[in-house]
């Protein structure tokens, strides 16, 4: 059968591109790996030529791969199954990129797209480190394109092809007409859960940190490839400061996206996937600690090389975690089950990167070299192995715990989450905390191999008293409250904060007594004091987090409660019957409306807030707008909205609307006849009818078809003797009658303009049902000083990006326009739009 | 690696393993509803799904943190199940429920749902079949 209006060639012309790029990456593999093997010379060179050759060939056509997929989807060809699942022509175009990342193709996709942005300034400036550390960027992308082959070899299917027909994946009578296209009126579309701006940028730069952690794992296997064991750590560094601040900046995407638009209450859950792209970064981390090191020192080189090559293995980990369907029920939001082809192929890509690597090192062992001498314990390098020590355990502790389904799915244990995950995760990591701020703070002010005790104590003295003074201000003044694990968590929150505080005091002072100022080399100063800034707004802005919605409303919180068990916060829900004002904490909540959406299930609810003094005058006055997607059967996805103060985040959502439908009213309107000045009794109160004006369209009406409309000004008082007012209509042109009601939600009275009676009085219908409740439930909280999360994470950024730039040697002028850009784009992201 | 390091190692290592013994409590088990009532108190976790033949109540006008409905699991357990807070985003859509909790009484004291919608999940051919035929209304012979 022919079918019409297909665009086949796009397919072809797709597929044709990832068979291309599949095979340029087998050919400049092998290239790469003949080429490492051989002394320099010609041949060496003309393999390396070729190899290039073929890696260009196989970033070219990985460009036009996405372009075509770009073009499939923009245009909305529901021919292919990739843009009928992702794409819709309802969805905004801003979201045309999120579309295309949604899926496990797209993903993979953006991944390689990234190792050939990489490769390609690995070819220009490894020099002669380019054939190893290419052959492992190959390896890796041929792995990737694999997963999008989608051909079939020896009966097993290779990959999910992104360019799949819609008619041959699916199954559906339509499919038997040939102009089934014309009934496919609109494609699946995003989830709605993604539709958010941080879904275009966070997971480009998430894959970019992904991606970038190859690097220092390929200088690792290239140290001992060429058997030039210590050298591969100069190069090798600035990737892994590059490594650090993009991942970094990447999983903070990720919770500012969480914390914007999704309605987990927070931008941090210890959710397996939030887990698993944290623990590479940890370990990356750790390992650009021990590179420093081993530069300064020639210590720490095996740590170095142990950290380089698990910094990637995670990251590989991570992705069999999240994109197997292995942790089905732990997890918010893992990709699903993707076919027994592909969780082997993923398995396998884990198990090439993990075993052969690790059996290279510890068969090298011996030949690498060691420093043999003991650390001094007033040594620099002492203390920075001990914090990338404790890094590294507690990433080890992080992914033990994430791993859980695995061991169950490997044991057949049936272990689930403990009942407080967070909790659980929090009680370590506090510690770790301790540890990590107090090792930032204290570890510059010694140098390295030794350091003159006196010199030491006169310089750190300073930066611990004025620590000390805030964190003890702050304990007076600003106190945690945070009781409900208990005073032991309590004070360990406590420690922690002095140990951020003395972290970024002690960092901010070292700039200038360590280093006299020169900004240009305090890119290690910068980032730990972003880190330590970064810890003050986790522990505060969570540690203060509080419930305002609370149903109770007692205002007294009152400090360990009676009753222990009663940990969970249970009534975080509130009510909000509409036009009715509610206590809110400080605030007055109204919900007086809703408007539509240019997308057509998405519903903006207007929340206005007030606050009085105690004079009754309003101090501050504004309005949220939570936004939910409601469906025929009711509430699909709801997106927060958030008050932003420098000092605290008011935080909204709505966590359950009636669903439309439900409210089929069968009560009738009881009609009565009013005059202007009339008054009728009503549900324990009265309607005054003051006026009724008359518009009239003086241009098209006349005797014969007036054209008019007749508002009622109509006042209720309730028992309460509060007052309410309603306009209802009734309009008049040409083609008939028709009548706009009015309600009182608060009363839950419907009024309807019902017509004219005799002797200048009006018809006015009134009736009352408890089914006409319109209402939304809300969940709001209060995170105080939640800025300092998101100004840490950029100081942080910037920070490791400084020292980049300064491992590049790059102009001074450069550097600072590249600083300012970057700055300003992460401020204007994270804290101004939204 | 040095003496100083090794015994560093060996002191956190000490101090993470007896952190994990000491928070075994820290886990749970997943159980059926049956296996569940014979220990009530205990913090477990259930995979069930929602009994759509019995009433589910939830009046958000009166108390919107009240979630009251039946369960049935695969092996044909049923209990009353309560949940303090709002009735999760397409509950009744749901296929299967894992629920976080302890059993307490008559029923299910419930402080956590996490839920498997099939209209969350693309990848399932099935659903998109469904929704294909929805969509499109195939004009009959």
């Amino acid at each position: 059968m022919k079918f019409e209006g297909e665009h086949l060639w796009l397919g072809s012309t797709g597929h044709f591109f990832v068979i291309l790029a599949f095979i340029a990456a087998i050919l400049s593999t092998i290239g790469y790996i003949t080429a490492s093997f051989k002394t320099d010379g010609p041949d060496k060179r003309s393999w390396i030529q070729f190899s290039r050759y073929a890696f260009f060939i196989q970033s070219a056509s990985v460009a036009i791969i996405f372009a075509t997929i770009f073009y499939i989807c923009s245009n909305h060809y529901f021919e292919f199954m990739y843009a009928y699942k992702h794409a819709s022509k309802e969805l905004e175009s801003k979201y045309l990129l999120a579309c295309i990342w949604e899926g496990q193709e797209g993903s993979f996709l953006l991944w390689t797209i990234w190792h050939c942005v990489l490769g390609i300034i690995i070819i220009f400036k490894a020099k002669e480190w380019e054939a190893p550390v290419m052959t492992v960027v190959g390896l890796v992308q041929f792995f990737l394109l694999m997963m999008i082959l989608g051909i079939y070899f020896f009966g097993v299917k290779i990959g999910n092809s992104p360019f799949t027909l819609t008619r041959n994946e699916i199954a559906g009578p339509i499919f038997s007409q040939p102009n089934y296209l014309t009934f496919i009126k609109d494609g699946v579309g995003l989830n709605v859960l993604l539709r958010n701006y941080w879904m275009v940028i966070h997971p480009p730069v998430l894959f970019l940190g992904f991606a970038t952690t190859i690097i220092p794992f390929a200088y690792a296997y290239a140290g001992m490839q060429t058997k030039r064991f210590g050298e591969w750590v100069k190069p090798a560094l600035p990737w892994a400061l590059i490594s650090a601040c993009v991942l970094g900046t990447g999983i903070m995407m990720g919770g500012k996206w969480a914390y914007e638009s999704l309605s987990f209450g927070g931008y941090w859950a210890w959710d397996p996937v939030e887990n698993a792209s944290l623990v590479p970064w940890m370990i990356l981390v750790a390992g650009l600690h021990t590179m420093v090191i081993y530069k300064a020192t020639e210590n720490s080189l095996r740590a170095s090389y142990i950290f380089a090559i698990l910094g990637f293995v995670f990251v590989l980990y991570s992705t069999f975690l999240t994109r197997t369907g292995i942790l089905g029920d732990t997890s918010v939001h893992a990709f699903t089950e993707a076919g027994n082809a592909m969780n082997i192929m993923i398995l396998s890509l884990l198990g090439i990167f993990t075993l052969p690597p690790l059996i290279l090192f510890f068969f090298n062992i011996n030949r690498i070299p060691a420093e043999h001498h003991e650390e001094k314990i007033n040594s620099r390098e002492f203390w920075m192995f001990i914090g990338a020590l404790v890094m590294f355990m507690a990433a080890m502790f992080i992914i033990a715990k994430t791993s859980v389904p695995v061991y169950n799915k490997v044991l057949g244990t049936q272990i689930a989450p403990p009942e407080n995950v967070e909790f659980s995760y929090n009680k370590v990591i506090v510690m770790v905390a301790i540890i990590i701020g107090l090792l930032t703070a204290v570890a510059q002010y010694f140098k390295y191999k030794q350091t003159p005790s006196a010199n030491f104590w006169r310089k750190i003295v300073m930066p611990t008293l004025v620590a000390s003074v805030i964190t003890a201000i702050c304990a007076i003044f600003f106190p945690i409250t945070f009781y409900k694990e208990g005073p032991g968590f309590l004070g360990a929150i406590y420690v922690a904060f002095f140990a951020a505080v003395y972290s970024a005091v002690a960092n901010a002072a070292y700039i200038w007594t360590g280093l006299n100022g020169k900004l240009r080399s305090a890119g290690g100063s910068i980032t730990h004091l972003g880190f330590a800034l970064l810890l003050i707004g986790i522990i505060v802005s969570s540690g203060n987090k509080q419930v305002i919605s609370d149903n109770r409303v007692t205002g007294l919180d009152l400090p360990f409660r009676a009753d222990p068990k009663q940990k969970e916060d249970l009534n975080e829900n509130l009510t909000l019957v509409r036009d009715m004002p509610t206590r809110l904490g400080e605030y007055q909540v109204t919900y007086n409306k809703t408007s539509a959406t240019s997308e057509k299930e998405k519903t903006l609810y207007h929340l206005s807030f007030e606050k009085k003094k105690a004079d009754k005058t309003v101090s501050e006055k504004f309005t949220l707008e939570p936004e939910v997607y409601v469906g025929k059967e009711g509430m699909k996805a709801s997106n927060p909205d958030t008050r932003h103060y420098l000092s605290r985040d008011i935080f909204t959502y709505i966590s359950f609307v009636p669903a439309p439908n439900s409210n089929v009213d069968t009560t009738q309107f009881s009609v009565f006849d009013m005059g202007e000045g009339d008054t009728v009794y009503f549900k324990n109160g009265f309607f005054i009818l003051n006026k009724v004006n008359t518009k009239r369209n003086e241009q098209v009406s006349n005797a014969a078809f007036p054209d008019a409309e007749l508002v009622a000004d109509l006042t209720y008082t309730s028992a309460d003797s509060s007052h309410y007012t309603a306009h209802p209509k009734l309009k008049l042109d040409s083609l008939g009658v028709y009548a706009t009601d009015d309600t009182l939600f608060a009363k839950n009275i419907f009024v309807r303009f019902a017509g004219v009676a005799d002797g200048h009085k009006i018809k006015v219908g009134l009736k009352s049902s408890d089914s006409l409740i319109d209402f939304i439930t809300l969940k709001a909280y209060i995170f105080p000083w939640i800025n300092l999360v998101w100004i840490g994470l950029i100081v942080m950024t910037l920070g490791l990006l400084l020292s980049t730039i300064q491992k590049f040697k790059v102009r001074a002028a450069y550097a600072a326009v590249l600083l300012i850009a970057v700055g300003s784009a992460l401020f204007y992201m994270f804290l101004l739009a939204s | 690696m040095k003496k100083s390091h090794i015994i560093i190692l060996v002191g956190i290592a000490a101090l993470i393993v007896g952190l994990i013994v000491f928070s075994a409590g820290d886990f749970s088990t997943y159980d059926t509803i049956d296996a569940a009532k014979k220990k009530p108190g205990k913090y477990v976790h259930i995979i069930a799904k929602v009994d759509k033949s019995q009433a589910i109540e939830y009046d958000a006008v009166n108390n919107p943190n009240y979630l009251a409905f039946y369960a049935i699991d695969s092996l044909g357990g049923s209990t009353k199940v309560i949940f303090h807070n709002s009735k999760p985003t397409d509950f009744e859509k749901s296929e299967r429920l894992v629920m976080k909790g302890k059993m307490q009484g008559d029923h299910f004291e419930c402080n956590d749902i996490l839920l498997k919608c099939p209209s969350k999940y693309k990848d399932d051919k099935k659903q998109l079949e469904k929704t294909i035929n929805d969509q499109t209304s195939v004009p009959t012979n």
